[in-house]
């Protein structure tokens, strides 16, 4: 069946799973959120112990989505496997040293004889939270703001820049997506306690907490939207496939794809929904935010994906070289190969499927201080 | 140049010690997880608490090892694009199918059985949570099957044609790709013999039990267990193995000639069963190539082309050509290749000139369909990563690497099913107890199981040195341009993190090891 789609098509249902998988990502990242909370929100304990095996019993989500989006990356789009990975060598570096830190913290923070002491793997933890999302949100950002590469005949890269990725931090405008994205996924984090844990003095410091975390976000998240809507955005020539500047391209891409334009819209508002909803007098609503700013955020963050690969736009643009920028048709993969991704792909929705079935199965409980205490499997 | 050199052996350097690392973990869980099924299992039958109390404690020590495994693992896979960018791009195409497929597949059926299993116990049903061990037991191995097919098609480059247009190798057959008998017998190797090293891990654990003198009944039935289980493996190693060693001898001859330290190929070879190499000896003299040797006669010729009178090629036949069996000298093969690079260029030159007529031309010659296509690929872009080597010598790989880590693999293989066998024996005739050397043997085995098992993944890859993807491409040609200091630095960096790690998790594991199965909190 995926036989019949054009080129152009398949490109574009590929740049489709990357987005979701991208949406998803942000989505899940309220790990992060959670254990960057950790010295505000669990100063103390039962505290401390509720947020990280909250979150801990599914810690995965984020760092399994993570190596996904790569993965896919690399199936679909190798040129940006190739190009961003080599080139922003240090920006992706310090995103998986704080990767590699999550992976174990959660097994050995609380294990005797554990070499670092707990304080140590809590602190690890902290770091995914605060370094991985700034960082994961700068890389983003990359995507509408460039990086300093060439690629010569052979589509091999070079990076022009010996800062390798660190210069990424430098541009405000990534810098606005990356503290965006801490700060939503502490949102998330926030309302997704709320929903999952039963402890009377974690919900009071947590509404407080959400305020502030909101107000703030919301301060770098309108920047960052508006400086990428009125600013100048990278386009593609359809028939030519030269790369030029054009003055509101993004802006104009919402416009031009009416739907793409409101799913952003549709999950700005659930969003800001989903951080309302503990301040409504409504009891049923009350823990039920998490799957507002949830689903909010995944829609906001597909739009904004979307919004880089379609309607003739460049996805990873060069600053030095206009013409070696990637847009999803010459950074894609072979025809056979995307068809062979696509029934792959396939298999998604099964996936998705059984991890909330299991999801569902597992944490029908919510998580409270006398369960854990008794555990023998806690964090 | 130097500067060149200096690069790719850190970049090599630094993707060395992540898998080596990585790969101190994976084999346990690939083995274990089958084996606390197979407990789990037992219990779900029989409802003896023995048997649940034996699979929690298994698992434990699962986990704290699998967590290792997932933090080397994720910086395996970007490893690829930050370190080995042009390879990333000029194979991408085909090499990046596998590794999300991993991810989709298998990662996440890892991830979230996993926490079934771990956090289950009480949450979901019984049958549910056996169902998920055995999933997990799944996962792990079908995530092992992928990056294998990826890392076998490095070794053979299969279900692929070069597309000049965009400069890189596409896929045209998955098929050919995931099933080429180089793939499955590196899955099979590689899964089979991670289950000797987890069934060595059980077996070790076990024994200290017994010396201690506790924890006897979960301690006699693991190692019944892991003995049977190792003892499978083993016999399947032996197949896989040959295997493996005939699909070398076909597709990378060179890897096989440096495995045996054969210089001078010959016909009715016999296979070293023991041997110690003359450290002066490489290609460019005359010395003896072995100090001292024990030769199996006629297995070499045997294992390599399944004919005891075949001519197995050796180091010297390979560089300076043999025209008698056929066998291009180096030169030759670097001149060819240099001919590939050369007509890419020119068709580079003429598209960007837009010259239609000569771009026609010069495309024929790509297509495997035409004539002048399978005159060219076949004589000369098969042999596309010589182009880029300086000197026929770059070639040869480290022999005496190669050499010894194939010998030390194959005699430890032979010596685990020995151990297998006896401790079988024993446990059958419930004596094992008694058997204090025995115990102190199985209690070490583990070490021994560790080294067998890099020194394969040592065979494997610096026997196909300097090739990143076997003939096309070299590793001078695949690495990423940072500057050495940069890949220095991360390589320090990963060393001491890893380094760290390692000895968190094995001083958790001691710990949850002595304080035993009847007391987890922990």
């Amino acid at each position: 069946m995926f036989e019949q789609l054009s080129y152009n098509a398949l490109q574009g249902y590929w740049w489709l799973i990357i987005s979701v998988l991208g949406a998803a990502l942000v989505f899940m990242m309220f790990v992060q959120g959670g254990q960057s909370l950790i010295y505000s929100l669990g100063k103390k304990e039962p505290q401390l112990s509720l947020i990280l095996n909250a979150i801990g019993t599914r810690w995965d989500l984020s760092f399994t989505t993570l190596v996904v989006f790569g993965g896919a990356m690399f199936a679909a789009f190798p040129l940006f496997y190739s190009t961003s990975f080599g080139g922003a060598y240090w920006l992706w570096m310090l995103i998986l040293f704080t990767f590699i830190l999550q992976a174990v913290s959660y097994e050995f923070r609380n294990k005797a004889r554990n070499f670092l002491g707990a304080k140590t793997y809590e602190w690890f933890l902290f770091l995914n939270g605060l370094i991985g999302t700034i960082s994961l949100g700068v890389a983003v950002g990359t995507f509408f703001t460039g990086g300093n590469f060439v690629h010569n005949d052979m589509n091999f890269v070079s990076w022009t820049t010996n800062w390798h990725g660190l210069e990424a931090f430098a541009n405000i405008k990534n810098l606005l997506l990356g503290f965006s994205i801490f700060f939503l996924a502490r949102i998330l984090a926030i309302l997704f306690l709320m929903n999952r844990v039963d402890d009377e003095l974690l919900y009071v410091k947590s509404k407080k907490q959400l305020l502030i975390n909101a107000a703030v976000f919301l301060v770098f998240f309108l920047s960052f939207v508006f400086a990428i809507l009125l600013g100048n955005g990278f386009a593609v020539d359809p028939t030519t496939q030269l790369v030029y500047l054009e003055k509101y391209k993004y802006f104009n891409n919402f416009i031009e794809l009416p739907w793409m334009g409101t799913l952003f819209l549709i999950g700005v508002v659930l969003v800001l929904l989903g951080i309302a909803t503990p301040y409504l007098k409504n009891k049923k609503l009350e823990t039920k935010g998490i799957w507002f700013a949830g689903f909010g955020t995944f829609f906001t963050v597909l739009a904004l994906f979307l919004c880089l690969g379609y309607n003739n736009t460049v996805f990873y643009p060069s600053l030095v070289d206009l013409q070696s920028s990637l847009t999803i048709h010459n950074a894609s993969s072979s025809r056979y190969t995307l068809i062979v991704m696509s029934y792959v792909s396939l298999l998604v929705p099964f996936v998705v499927a059984y991890i909330i079935y299991t999801w569902r199965k597992l944490l029908k409980k919510k998580f409270t201080a006398d369960e854990i205490s008794e555990s023998d499997t806690a964090y | 140049m130097d500067e060149l050199v200096s690069l790719v052996n850190w970049s090599r350097g630094q993707f060395a010690l992540t898998a080596m690392y990585h790969w101190i973990f994976v084999p346990i869980t690939l083995g274990l997880t089958i084996m606390i099924a197979i407990m789990l299992t037992r219990y779900y039958k029989t409802g003896n608490e023995e048997w649940k109390t034996m699979t929690k404690f298994w698992m434990k020590l699962f986990i704290i090892n699998f967590v290792v495994g997932v933090a080397t693992g994720i910086i395996l896979e970007f490893e690829f694009g930050t370190n080995w960018s042009n390879y990333s791009w000029f194979v991408g195409d085909i090499f990046g199918a596998p590794l999300a497929i991993e991810g989709i597949l298998a990662f996440f059926m890892e991830a979230t059985f996993i926490a079934v299993m771990i956090f289950g116990w009480d949450r979901v049903s019984k049958k549910f949570h056996l169902v998920s061990t055995w999933l997990v037991a799944i996962g792990s191995n079908l995530s092992a099957l992928w990056i294998l097919i990826a890392n076998a098609w490095m070794q053979y480059p299969a279900g692929t044609v070069f597309n000049p247009a965009t400069a890189r190798n596409e896929m045209i057959n998955f098929w050919d790709v995931a099933l080429s008998p180089v793939a499955v017998n590196k899955f099979l190797h590689a899964t089979t013999s991670s289950y000797i090293v987890a069934a060595l891990f059980v077996i070790s654990v076990s024994s200290w039990y017994l010396l201690k003198k506790r924890n006897l009944f979960m301690a006699k039935k693991s190692m019944l267990i892991a003995a049977i289980f190792g003892l499978i493996s083993s016999i399947m190693v032996i197949f896989t193995g040959d295997g493996s060693a005939y699909q070398v001898a076909q597709k990378q001859p060179m890897k096989l000639a440096a495995m045996e330290g054969l210089y001078q190929g010959k016909s009715q070879a016999g296979l070293v069963a023991i041997g110690i190499l003359n450290p002066k000896k490489d290609i460019t003299n005359d010395e003896k190539p072995y100090y001292f040797k024990i030769e199996i006669p006629y297995l070499l010729s045997f294992l390599s082309n399944r004919d005891i009178n075949s001519f197995v090629p050796g180091i010297e036949d390979l560089i300076y050509g043999n025209e008698e069996h056929n066998i291009l000298s180096a030169e030759e093969k670097m001149a060819r290749g240099q001919v590939a690079i050369k007509t890419l260029q020119e068709y580079q030159k003429a598209k960007k000139s837009n010259d239609t007529a000569n771009l026609t031309e010069i495309s024929k010659k790509f297509d495997p369909n035409t004539k002048e296509g399978e005159h060219f690929l076949n004589n000369y872009f098969k042999y596309f990563g010589y182009g880029y080597l300086n000197d026929p010598i770059e070639l040869v790989p480290n022999v005496a690497l190669t050499f010894y880590s194939f010998h030390i693999m194959v005699s430890l293989g032979f010596l685990f099913i020995l151990l297998f066998i006896i401790i079988l024996l024993y446990v059958w005739r419930d004596t094992i107890e008694k058997k204090k050397f025995l115990l102190y043997l199985g209690l070490w085995s583990i070490l021994f199981g560790f080294i067998a098992s890099q020194m394969g993944w040592i065979v494997a890859e610096v026997g196909r040195q300097p090739w990143i993807i076997q003939d096309l491409m070299p590793t001078v040609a695949a690495v990423t341009h940072l500057s050495v200091s940069t890949v220095q630095t991360t390589f320090v960096l990963f060393a001491i993190i890893f380094t760290t790690l390692l000895i968190a998790e094995l001083r958790i594991m001691f710990n949850q090891i002595r304080k035993g199965p009847d007391n987890f909190k922990k």
